[in-house]
């Protein structure tokens, strides 16, 4: 399932006042894989996505995405090269609908000018008409499209955070990054979820995942990287990474086996 | 060099009342991150009220030494602006303390709006007039005999200001309110769970803010003699000014960028004049030397522009400087 | 996804729409009835419709608060009167200086906001109030040693807007409807707004007026999803500004005289309080905003002012102050009470409409 390198992190370093935030991570990711990135609570996961997607810049290390690299990029521009993210609070935009959201994400693949919009040229009529409808079909790609016309503030919890990831994509990620994506979601949301993720994995799309639920992360990552304050610690594939003593250690500060195996 | 001591006796005296209206806004800004944009109304409704009193105490003959008339002014006008500032607060501001950003703004603006045509109702368009009562010393500054001086009103404005910044310093750091104030504008979610009424904390930050504000319109008053109605929209957009040079939320930041910002407009306003004087040009213009003949003071960035200084110093600081010289003290509201 | 107007049935629409246009086309007879002076106030009240309309895209749609707004209706006044007045002896034609203005003030509107759109939501409406005041000021001293504004005392003699031998101003009567000044003014007023308007809606449903309101609603978000948000601001200053520089040369033509007391910081007040009571974003709502806040103080001045005088022998309180007290009171009600302003929004009620509420 894996191909070319696609992302590259080598040596990213990071420093917010005293706090070592992240300290010479280097990791790769392979096109279509689904790449977890676990640790404790202030390991420094949002860190890397924070640093990645260009909101801070790193203090030392780079990013290569795609054989290019990303130095002082800003998140559009980041956007712009084809990494996409979710916010761990959900950022939605409250007071648009749900397929507003979503067209909102295909800014940044269209061109409409002022004058397009004023004068209403053929050129952005068509433009218009096929973002609404990539809009729709993003909206039944992740199983919110019955809600297409409410307001995304109005919708349940795990609708929110699928409409989310639909705005992600409209961005024609080649990376997609989640941020918790299966925070507070229960077991049925959280399986849908995973076959949704499948799917995106599937449609050609990479994705990089922060967890916490460690049954998806192990039941749907190729590969793991884990980090605690600021360190990487570990990274491999899954089921080899969760026995690595140092993970255990990391979580747990002591030395009982965990069952991760669960059924 | 005189007149640059005499210029920095003015501006000395001036900062010290921006420094005082700008506590007030340093601390509301701390504790809420609000920019209360009424609080310029508050140090105008100090003034007004605390000349009516004045005006009605002489009036009436009571023959009071003139300091004791002053002061009492003073003591009225204060509870009056502090319950206008609690008023601000429980009526305006707390019903909105989870609304966005621009929510309490607006309302800001619109109670300052309020605020001053409800004075102007009250007190119609004349001004108030300072009554002559106060015999104005000056003393010298350097033992020359036509140098810079001092006058007695000068050196009291800023004895109070210094006295009242030292009250509020002891205050924050020294009491149990000041801790609370402290904690709350740090995180209101922790000091409420931590068992601080944050409400309380809150309006009481008003209400001290408010009366600081009215000792400051009472010196603003005495100092320059006169009152009106719109006085307090430039006076608190100088002090807010001010604030932000000095660091927002910053109790030293707000003194310091006050006596900053009037030594600035001081100085400023006198030698951009001298820099500008159009006289100079008068032998290329005839129009201007036609003028010059009448007035030797035509300056092209002169006094008239002063105003605009406090703009500039504002427009700098937040663009180039935006934590301004002390650094700012919020919470983070992100 | 704003539809034009949002509505069940079309054929109701449509009978709307044709009596509005002709209660329009007819009401400034109606008001000759009842006095010259309310054609000039309803002149007045679209010039601030206009207005409020181009803060409604700096405020309503990208979510920056500018209280500064008046400097660019200032621009375009003076412009017009720089250009076509015996101030400097040029009198140039209207349908040149009006694109002119709005590019000027496009300009300052760039200008001011380069620097300080980066700055969060207070700092913001700070600078812009300090901006417009700083504005009034340079015109109200920038006599000398140029005399370029004639300072305080402004600039008198600004010509009508002219076609050949037609003048805006003359009064002239076809087919026996007698046409003056004011009414002619009323009718190109009436399509101008008409042409804002129809900008406004396409720009709101738009790939720009999506990222506007992306921005306004969260602006990390925003970024992070491609839209290169410090362009964006700039371009819905810019717009903002090109409305008011346009409106601001009609302003200058229509009364034949500006001063910099006509631009102070009150106005720019103003005019945010009508976007806040319209909601904003909302055009129409924007609109009635506009219209309300215009024609209530004058309805009131011709009413509470004799009520005052029979209840109390004079007149306690001025009409001007009145209307102040009036829009203070609009801004703080609004925020308070009802913050999405009066008309509800189109997309509420197409949720509303959905079946779905929460």
């Amino acid at each position: 399932m894996s191909g070319n390198e696609l992302l590259i992190a080598q040596g990213i370093t990071k420093r917010f006042g005293g706090v070592q935030a992240l300290s010479e991570v280097s990791f790769t990711i392979r096109e279509r894989e689904i790449y977890g990135l676990i640790g404790p609570n202030g390991a420094g996961k949002t860190s890397l996505f924070n640093v990645l997607t260009g909101i801070y810049p790193a203090d030392a290390g780079q990013f290569t995405f795609d054989g290019r690299v990303l130095i002082g990029l800003k998140p559009n521009e980041v956007a712009a090269r084809g990494i996409a993210r979710t916010f761990q609070n959900i950022r939605l935009f409250g007071n648009l609908s749900a397929l507003e959201n979503v067209m909102v994400g295909r800014h940044v693949r269209t061109h409409a000018t002022v004058f397009g919009a004023i004068f209403r040229t053929a050129g952005t009529r068509a433009e218009e008409r096929a973002i609404e409808k990539r809009g729709y079909e993003l909206l039944e790609y992740v199983g919110v499209a019955r809600r297409a016309n409410d307001l995304a503030k109005h919708l349940a919890y795990g609708d929110q955070r699928r409409l989310e990831i639909a705005r992600a994509l409209a961005t024609d990620p080649r990376l997609l990054a989640l941020d918790e994506p299966a925070a507070g979601m229960n077991a049925t949301e959280t399986a849908a979820l995973r076959a949704l993720l499948e799917r995106i994995r599937q449609d050609g799309t990479t994705i990089l995942l922060i967890e916490h639920d460690m049954k998806l992360v192990m039941s749907i990552c190729d590969r793991v990287l884990v980090l605690d304050y600021g360190k990487k610690i570990a990274e491999g594939i899954a089921s080899t990474v969760q026995k690595d003593e140092k993970v255990v250690a990391a979580y747990l500060g002591g030395d009982i086996e965990l069952d991760l195996k669960r059924a | 060099m005189d007149i640059f001591l005499q210029q920095l006796v003015n501006g000395l005296t001036l900062g010290s009342v921006y420094a005082i209206v700008a506590l007030g806004y340093t601390m509301v800004y701390g504790i809420i991150q609000l920019i209360n944009f009424a609080h310029g109304e508050v140090v105008m409704i100090g003034a007004m009220v605390s000349l009516s009193v004045i005006n009605a105490l002489v009036g009436a003959h009571v023959g009071w030494p003139p300091l004791a008339i002053v002061v009492c002014g003073g003591i009225i006008a204060v509870p009056v602006c502090m319950g206008v500032g609690y008023a601000l607060e429980r009526v305006a501001y707390r019903p909105l303390r989870r609304a966005p950003r621009l929510a309490p703004l607006i309302t800001a603006i619109g109670l300052s709006i309020v605020l001053q045509h409800v004075a102007l109702i009250i007190w119609t368009r004349n001004p108030l007039a300072f009554p002559q009562i106060i015999d104005v010393v000056s003393y010298h500054v350097t033992s020359n005999p036509d140098g810079a001086r001092i006058t007695n009103v000068q050196v009291a404005i800023i004895g109070i200001s210094i006295a009242m910044m030292g009250g509020l310093v002891a205050l924050i750091y020294r009491t149990k309110l000041g801790i609370a104030m402290r904690a709350t504008s740090q995180s209101q979610e922790i000091a409420g769970l931590m068992g601080i009424d944050i409400n309380r904390v809150i309006a009481l930050t008003f209400a001290i803010g408010a009366g600081l504000a009215a000792v400051a319109g009472v010196m603003v008053g005495t100092y320059y003699g006169i009152a009106t109605y719109q006085m307090g929209f430039i006076l608190g957009l100088k002090a807010f000014s001010a604030a932000v040079l000095g660091g927002i939320g910053n109790i030293g930041g707000a003194m310091l960028g006050g006596l900053l910002l009037g030594i600035i407009e001081a100085l400023g306003a006198g030698y951009v004049g001298d820099l500008t004087n159009l006289c100079q040009l008068s032998n290329w213009s005839t129009a201007i030397a036609e003028r010059c003949a009448s007035d030797p003071n035509l300056t092209l960035f002169g006094s008239n522009y002063q105003d605009v200084f406090a703009f500039f110093v504002l427009i700098g600081v937040l663009v180039f400087r935006p934590s301004g010289l002390l650094g700012e003290r919020v919470s983070d509201r992100a | 996804m704003h539809a034009l107007i949002d509505v069940k049935h079309p054929a109701v629409a449509k009978i709307g729409v044709v009596l509005i246009a002709v209660a329009l086309a007819v009401l400034p007879f109606a008001l000759v009835g009842i006095g010259t002076a309310w054609v000039r106030i309803t002149n007045l009240a679209i010039l601030y419709v206009l207005l409020s309309l181009g803060l409604n895209i700096v405020v309503g749609f990208a979510g920056l608060l500018d209280l500064g707004y008046i400097a660019f209706y200032a621009v375009g006044a003076y412009t017009y009167a720089l250009l076509a007045s015996p101030h400097f002896g040029l009198h140039w034609p209207f349908w040149v200086i009006l694109p002119i203005g709005a590019l000027v003030a496009c300009f300052f509107g760039v200008l001011l906001g380069t620097p300080t759109l980066k700055l969060r939501g207070d700092y913001l409406a700070i600078v812009t109030l300090g901006f417009g005041e700083i504005v009034r000021i340079f015109l109200n001293n920038l006599s000398l040693p140029v005399n370029i504004t004639n300072g305080a005392q402004g600039i008198a003699g600004i010509d009508p807007f002219r076609f050949g031998t037609f003048s805006f101003a003359t009064t002239q009567t076809v087919a026996g409807v007698t046409f003056s000044g004011p009414v002619k003014y009323y009718y190109l007023l009436l399509i101008v707004v008409l042409v804002v308007i129809v900008i406004n809606l396409r720009l709101q449903d738009s790939r720009i007026g999506r990222a506007w309101e992306a921005i306004r609603e969260d602006e990390i978000a925003a970024r992070a999803m491609g839209i290169n948000t410090r362009n964006m601001k700039l371009l819905a200053f810019a717009m903002g500004a090109s409305f008011g520089g346009v409106a601001g040369g009609m302003f200058s033509a229509i009364q034949g005289f500006i001063s910099p007391e006509s631009f102070v910081l009150v106005e720019s007040v103003n005019i945010l309080a009508m976007v806040v009571l319209g909601g904003m974003g909302n055009i129409w709502g924007v609109i009635l905003g506009a219209l309300l806040l215009s024609f209530v103080p004058e309805v009131l001045r011709y009413t509470v002012g004799p009520v005052q005088q029979s209840l109390f022998g004079r007149t306690l309180i001025d009409p001007e102050v009145i209307r102040m007290l009036l829009f203070g009171i609009t801004l703080v009600a609004m925020m308070l009470f009802r913050p999405a302003g009066i008309l509800p929004s189109a997309l509420r009620k197409r949720e509303l409409e959905s079946g779905r509420t929460t």
